[in-house]
C-alpha cells in the first residue's frame, strides 16, 4: 500500500509521489510516516526529509517548514527545499544568517532554542561538505 | 493646414511610436507567461498552507490564548495599510486601481476616526498616494532592479509587518494589491492579514481530521501564523507581477492600435495635401501656357 507524499515550497513544488514510507526530521525527534499513520501536524527542524517508495529513496534538505500526516497522506510545506544533489552551499547561507541573526536577537529561552536550531543549520551544512 | 514636411515628420514619429509599443508589448507577454508560471507554481504551497490552518485554528480560534495573529488584538483602531504597487508606469490603470481601492478604504475609515499608517510596496503606488497621505506614510520598500520576485522579496515585506505587529503597533493589517484574472482585466483587491482571514471548514471534515501536534497547538499556531503572512505576501506580489504585465500588454496593444489608427489618419491628410500641391502647381502651368 501506498500514500500520496506531496513536497511543496512556497516556490513550486518538489515532488508529488506515491511512496512507501517518508523520514521527518520533526522538531520533536525524527520519524518515519507510513500508510496509516495516526494524523499528526507537525514543525520540521532543519534535517533531511527522506522519501521512500519501492527500492528508490530520495532525499530532500529541508531548512525548516511544517508536515501534516493524514489518511489522505502526507503533506510538506518547507521553505527552502532542495534534493541533495541540487543543495547548493548558498541556499543555506542565507537561512543559516536568518539563524544566527535569531540567536542574536532573542534572550533566555528563547535563545537556547535558536541556538539549537542554528547548529542544527550548521550541522547540515556540513553534512553537504 | 501643416505643411507636407510637418506631416511626413509626423507620420514618422507616430510609426516609431508604434514600433516602440509594439515591442513593449510583446515584452509584456513573454513576462507575462513567466509570472502567470510562477504565480501558479507557488499555488500548491499556499493552498495546503490554509487548508493545514484552517484545520488548527477552527479548535484553536475560541481559546483565550489564541495568538494575536489569529484572534487580533481586540481593538481596530490603528490600521496598517500595505499597499503593493508595481514599478514602472505603462501598464493602463493597473496602479491607479490598486491606489483607488486603498484610497476609498483609507477614507472609510478615516472617516470612523481610525488611525492609519501606509506601507507603499513599489514605487508607483508610493508617487500617487504621496500627495494626500504623504504623513501617514513609513519606510516605503521598494524593489526597484529585481527582475523575479522570490520569497526572499515577501520575506522581506513580512518582517517589517511582523515586527511592528509584535511591538503592537497595530491591530489590523490589509493588504492592497490586483487579482490576476486574464489579461484584459485585473481585479484590485483587498485582503485583511492580520487578524488572519481562514476560512471556516465544514463540520465533517473539521471532525474527521483530528491532529496529534508536535509540539502542542499553540506553539504550532504561532509558528504557522506568520509563516502565512509572508505567504499571502508571496502570493500576492506574484498576482501582482502578472496583473501587471497583463495590464501592460493591453494597454500596449491599445497604444499600437492607436498609433496604427493615427499613422492612416496622417497618411491620408498627406496624400491629400500633396495631391492639391500637385494639381495648383498643374493649374499654374497649363493657365500660364495659356496666356502665351
Amino acid at each position: 500500500m501506498a500514500m500520496q507524499v506531496d513536497l511543496v515550497s512556497p516556490e513550486k513544488m518538489l515532488a508529488s509521489m506515491q511512496a512507501d514510507s517518508v523520514g521527518l526530521p520533526g522538531s520533536d525527534g525524527d520519524f518515519a510516516a507510513m500508510p496509516g499513520h495516526v494524523p499528526v501536524a507537525t514543525s520540521l527542524r532543519p534535517g533531511v526529509v527522506t522519501i521512500e517508495s519501492g527500492s528508490d529513496r530520495t532525499e530532500y534538505l529541508v531548512a525548516g517548514g511544517f508536515a501534516e500526516v493524514n489518511s489522505e497522506g502526507v503533506s510538506i510545506l518547507a521553505e527552502y527545499a532542495a534534493t541533495r544533489a541540487e543543495a547548493t552551499r548558498e541556499m543555506f547561507d542565507s537561512v543559516r544568517e536568518a539563524a544566527v541573526a535569531k540567536v542574536e536577537a532573542s534572550e533566555g529561552s528563547q535563545k537556547s532554542e535558536a541556538e539549537r536550531e542554528l547548529n542544527e543549520i550548521d550541522g547540515l551544512i556540513k553534512s553537504l561538505g | 493646414m501643416p505643411s507636407l514636411k510637418d506631416l511626413k515628420n509626423r507620420i514618422e514619429s507616430v510609426k516609431s511610436t508604434r514600433k516602440i509599443t509594439k515591442a513593449m508589448q510583446m515584452v509584456a507577454a513573454a513576462k507575462l507567461r513567466r509570472a502567470q508560471e510562477s504565480a501558479e507554481a507557488a499555488r500548491p504551497y499556499a493552498e495546503r498552507m490554509t487548508g493545514v490552518l484552517s484545520n488548527i485554528a477552527a479548535s484553536a480560534k475560541d481559546r483565550e490564548d489564541a495568538p494575536a495573529l489569529l484572534k487580533g488584538t481586540g481593538s481596530s483602531e490603528r490600521n496598517l495599510m500595505v499597499v503593493c504597487t508595481s514599478e514602472r508606469g505603462l501598464c493602463g490603470g493597473f496602479n491607479s486601481s490598486i491606489v483607488k481601492l486603498a484610497k476609498e478604504h483609507i477614507a472609510r475609515l478615516q472617516g470612523e476616526g481610525k488611525k492609519i499608517t501606509i506601507l507603499c510596496v513599489g514605487k508607483k503606488g508610493r508617487e500617487q498616494l504621496k500627495r494626500d497621505y504623504e504623513d501617514l506614510f513609513i519606510d516605503p520598500i521598494i524593489f526597484e532592479g529585481v527582475k523575479r520576485i522570490t520569497y526572499t522579496e515577501a520575506e522581506k515585506v513580512a518582517d517589517v509587518v511582523l515586527k511592528s505587529f509584535d511591538a503592537s503597533e497595530y491591530d489590523v493589517v490589509t493588504l492592497f494589491y490586483a487579482e490576476f484574472q486574464s489579461v484584459i482585466s485585473q481585479v484590485p483587491t483587498a485582503l485583511q492579514l492580520v487578524p488572519a482571514s481562514i476560512p471556516e471548514v465544514e463540520g465533517e471534515a473539521a471532525a474527521a481530521s483530528q491532529y496529534e501536534y508536535e509540539p502542542d497547538e499553540n506553539a504550532l499556531l504561532s509558528d504557522l501564523l506568520p509563516k502565512n503572512v509572508t505567504t499571502q505576501i508571496f502570493r500576492a506580489l506574484l498576482e501582482n507581477a502578472a496583473s501587471e504585465q497583463g495590464a501592460r500588454m493591453s494597454a500596449m496593444d491599445n497604444a499600437t492600435r492607436n498609433a496604427g489608427e493615427m499613422v492612416d489618419k496622417l497618411s491620408i491628410q498627406y496624400n491629400r495635401s500633396r495631391q492639391a500641391a500637385i494639381t495648383s502647381e498643374l493649374i499654374e502651368i497649363i493657365s500660364g501656357a495659356e496666356a502665351l
